[in-house]
């Protein structure tokens, strides 16, 4: 049992998404919700041990699984799971139990399909996270674009089918090319897949670059960073608010955690030839796109950019290369996770009332849902970064290894702690104070129980995380240490 | 001079499946009963089926003089055909009876369009390869033309004839050029010919042009391509369905038979054409397709883009490339299978399910059928994890091992345009509303369960690749030991 913990937590979402599509249409929607939750919260179960039994002190992989996948290419499925790693597919199989009770009534339409989409996707995605083989890597990286896709297409907003397309043809084509990347790697390592293969091969310096361009094209556009980033405004506000938030909270993390998995360990000299310019459209996301948040006049769009420029910041981090900003950024796509999490659920609670995602349609809510406005409060000071919750501590850390590395680079990014409040609490000014400010406010009713269980289980996360970082950074600890001595050694091939 | 009688084991199932298509034809003209002659059709690719798997031998074995050949490629290419051939039949059925073409003479035709795939398959000898491809060529002109009271079919018909004539004259054209040359015709000696050295390397280039050229009007790779889209659309669902499955085993066949097994010491000269021809194949038919707003002529375009695939795999040149193209052909039959069959199938009474507006919001009348639509287009787009992408993976992985490495590129660049098109399908089926007045679909179970068993096959070869892998290497290192 113990042995198969990940490709448990792998399938067992998955096969509660078959066994709910396998139930038939909308007349049973009840029963589909509940196995969605079953299989949800299964599926979160079979996760936990993954923390408990992690050894902390060890970089090597951890529950590895081994098994011959596809012997014609030396595939294998092998799955294993450090301390970066780790704590996504908890994660990730968190979001996918607030999602499902998100959507339990607002969602009315092909409920079967809707529930099934996500936990197939969640499922999908812990097999991103845990796979240690490139072509198993490849085979989750593009399967989970299928549910998502489905999501935005199906259950989204007016302009769904435009979004939906753009956004499956943007990442198609970041990922096509690291395929093409992986083959050569194949014959470069001799003829393995391994990703722990690939990290000891010695590559030349052309080789390297164009390896880092393909992998950046994958990663970047997951990412998003500027100025490949456009697609993702359009799917979030198109989307439903719980593909929003996995695209948020999780999707966005896959293509960060592919810069520490493939981009940094496989052609570290390369890596560091080109700090300069992930550094650059860093800090570019975290300027201009926190300005361009600021004229946002739609608050699901606000906070795809926020998104963006929070996600500046973690790829900042990372090209430190040092532990405060590897570990920062970490942080940061963890906070990140619930923060945004947190913010879209909270536009979906109001647009399921007045269904308009526009700031103008909006003000004095306080008036009329006390208890949601506390909560958005608390979710948008996070959201600007501050101290004692989660979004302060990575923010911090990695301003703190920009100024070890070079002072200007902490000054630009210690913007965000401006820019990232101003947005957020001037949309909070204009939504939630002021006077009521017309008859659909008026009307609006304060959360349910099921709304208040979602946001305050997301809100403890929050403040814990804010107060107590320790275990979250103890985990990362020793596996981004390893990362960063290994990143250090150069493995040029002449 | 005396006459010996030939080995005929080895051309058993060609004798098997002659005899019941005569016998097929015989029964109709007698009985006049469609479900017998129906059934017995059925029954004969079981038993040629049959006959294949158990006559199959590890080493491969010539007959009639060396002129034919039994090899473990061609075994698991016919049994694919027999496959793709019973497939057709059933899923084409209801279609064809209600549109009085159910008639003997189909599926006497039909099975010797078999007849001729299996010989192309197992020619070792260019007139053989002819006598097979004609024999194809001809029963197909005739199966396109069969419904003669629709304009559009005969006009397809007449497109196809001429057009294939021209090609079979190009490609005879090349042979005659290659056996003045060398003196014969057998495949085996002509390679040993072209090894040795020949007098005229002009004359063997030009042999070769003719002879790729023709070759690529029968895979219908561009610039060869322009009968597809038309044939594709005018013929009768249930026909453009035959013909865009089984003969695209028999023209890997061919072109494998030709190339590899007769040409390969000139293997430097054809490896240019094909790249040229597959690279056009890619552009043109991902483009063009994006356009299509018939379902029919866009899964023709679709084909011309993953015959420049399949043509990737072959010109590598190395083992690897060459089993990567043989389960580029299997996958490939077995996803058209899929796809034209859902249109065979959709297109019921008194519908033809042509437009690509006839597929809005399938999803929300008929699910199940909606999944099986969208499994096939997800993994003719080459989707992980759909048994499209292995194929694919496995084209990649040959040409950049033969060092083809900016093919690759460009292969993968025209991936993604085509995935468009196959989204927009998706899209049809899963975001858009039903239109007002949806046609009610009647359920043939036969149909529906052999149709729902193609799709979840190419899922679950998705899944678990190794095995039809496994069996693709075998049969090719059987076939080039």
């Amino acid at each position: 049992m113990l042995d198969s913990l990940l490709s448990l937590a792998i399938w067992t979402p998955i096969v509660a998404g078959v066994l709910i599509l396998a139930t038939g249409g909308d007349s049973n929607r009840d029963g589909q919700r509940t196995l969605a939750l079953i299989g949800a919260l299964l599926g979160f179960l079979v996760t936990l041990p993954l923390w408990s039994g992690f050894d902390a002190k060890s970089a090597a992989m951890q529950f590895e699984e081994i098994a011959p996948w596809l012997p014609a290419f030396n595939v294998r499925y092998h799955l294993g799971v450090d301390g970066i790693s780790m704590p996504f597919i908890l994660l990730n199989s968190f979001t996918t139990l607030l999602v499902v009770i998100a959507g339990w009534e607002v969602i009315q339409d092909k409920v079967g399909q809707y529930m099934a989409a996500f936990l197939i996707q969640s499922g999908l995605i812990n097999g991103v996270f845990a796979s240690l083989d490139g072509v198993l890597f490849y085979v989750f990286f593009e399967a989970m674009l299928i549910p998502l896709y489905l999501i935005i297409g199906m259950w989204g907003g007016p302009n769904r089918v435009y979004a939906a397309i753009k956004f499956f043809l943007y990442t198609l084509l970041g990922s096509l090319m690291m395929l093409v990347a992986m083959v050569y790697l194949f014959f470069q390592s001799g003829g393995s897949f391994e990703i722990l293969v690939w990290h000891k091969t010695a590559l030349t310096m052309t080789a390297q670059l164009l390896l880092f361009g393909a992998f950046f094209f994958a990663f970047a556009v997951k990412v998003p960073m500027w100025p490949v980033h456009t697609w993702l405004p359009d799917a979030h506000v198109e989307a439903p608010t719980g593909g929003s938030v996995v695209l948020a909270a999780i999707t966005l993390k896959v293509g960060a955690y592919g810069f520490l998995r493939f981009t940094l360990p496989i052609v570290p000299d390369a890596a560091h030839e080109l700090t300069w310019l992930i550094v650059t459209l860093s800090l570019i996301a975290v300027v201009y796109i926190g300005l361009v948040a600021l004229v946002q006049a739609d608050m699901k769009k606000l906070i795809a950019y926020s998104s963006i420029a929070h996600m500046g910041f973690v790829t900042l981090g990372f090209f430190l290369f040092n532990p405060l900003g590897v570990e920062g950024g970490l942080v940061q796509m963890i906070s990140h996770g619930f923060i945004s999490a947190a913010m879209f659920l909270c536009v979906g609670v109001m647009y399921d009332r007045v269904h308009s995602r526009q700031i103008a349609d909006y003000g004095g809510v306080v008036n009329t849902m006390p208890r949601f406005a506390a909560f958005f409060m608390l979710f948008a000071m996070a959201n600007s970064g501050l101290p004692a919750t989660s979004g302060f501590v990575g923010e911090f850390m990695v301003v703190l290894g920009a100024v070890k590395v070079n002072f200007w680079w902490a000054a630009l990014a210690a913007t965000t702690l401006i820019f990232g409040a101003a947005y957020t609490l001037w949309m909070v000014k204009r939504v939630v104070f002021g006077p009521v400010a017309n008859t659909h406010v008026a009307e609006m009713k304060d959360i349910n129980s099921r709304e208040f269980t979602v946001l305050l289980l997301l809100a403890v996360c929050v403040l814990g995380m804010g107060l107590y970082p320790a275990p979250v950074t103890d985990v990362m600890h020793t596996s981004v240490n390893h990362l960063l001595q290994h990143v250090a050694h150069s493995k040029l091939a002449y | 001079m005396t006459f010996s009688m030939p080995d005929l084991a080895p051309a058993l199932p060609e004798i098997f499946v002659l005899g019941m298509a005569c016998a097929v034809l015989l029964l109709d003209v007698i009985t006049r009963n469609m479900r017998m002659t129906y059934v017995l059709t059925l029954l004969t690719l079981a038993g040629a089926a049959f006959f294949t798997a158990f006559t199959a031998q590890p080493e491969m074995r010539l007959t009639f003089g060396g002129q034919f050949v039994d090899d473990a490629m061609g075994d698991l290419l016919k049994l694919m055909a027999y496959f793709a051939t019973f497939a057709v039949a059933v899923y084409s059925r209801t279609y064809l009876e209600e549109r009085g073409l159910l008639r003997g003479e189909y599926l006497v035709l039909m099975l010797l369009a078999l007849l001729g795939m299996m010989v192309m398959i197992s020619a070792n000898h260019f007139l053989v390869l002819y006598v097979g491809l004609e024999l194809l060529s001809l029963s197909l002109y005739a199966m396109v033309a069969f419904n003669r009271e629709s304009p559009v079919a005969v006009e397809a018909a007449m497109k196809y004839f001429i057009l294939g004539a021209l090609a079979s004259g190009l490609l005879l054209y090349g042979m005659s050029l290659l056996y003045g040359l060398t003196g014969t015709l057998e495949l085996p000696r002509l390679a040993e010919a072209v090894h040795a050295g020949v007098k005229d390397q002009m004359i063997l280039a030009f042999g070769l042009v003719f002879l790729v050229a023709g070759l690529g009007f029968k895979l219908g790779a561009a610039p060869f391509h322009m009968w597809v889209p038309d044939i594709y659309q005018g013929a009768p669902a249930a026909v453009t369905l035959f013909i865009g499955s089984a003969p695209k085993l028999a023209a890997f066949a061919f072109t494998m038979r030709l190339l590899v097994d007769g040409l390969a010491p000139a293997t430097g000269d054809w490896q240019g054409m094909l790249a040229v021809m597959a690279v056009m194949s890619l552009a043109i038919g991902n483009l063009a397709a994006i356009m299509q707003t018939n379902i029919k002529r866009m899964l023709a375009y679709s084909t011309i883009s993953h015959m420049g695939f399949l043509l990737l795999g072959v010109l590598s040149g190395t083992f690897a490339g060459y089993t990567a193209a043989l389960y580029y052909a299997i996958t490939y039959v077995l996803m058209s299978l899929g796809g034209f069959g859902l249109v065979v199938y959709l297109s019921q009474n008194g519908v033809e399910a042509e437009h690509l507006d006839d597929y809005k919001g399938l999803n929300t009348t008929h699910p199940w059928l909606a999944a099986l639509m969208a499994i096939l287009m997800f993994s003719m787009a080459g989707l992980p994890p759909f048994v499209g992408f292995y194929a694919k993976l496995s084209i990649l992985q040959a040409l950049v091992g033969a060092g083809w490495l900016w093919l690759a590129v460009v292969a993968v660049f025209f991936s993604l345009i085509g995935a468009f098109y196959y989204l927009r399908v998706v899209k049809l089926l899963y975001f858009d509303a039903p239109k007002a007045e949806m046609p009610v679909y009647t359920s043939t179970p036969d149909a529906q369960a052999l149709l729902s068993a193609n799709g979840v096959a190419v899922l679950a070869l998705g899944i678990l690749p190794q095995p039809l892998f496994t069996v693709c290497i075998t049969a090719m290192q059987a076939t080039l030991q």
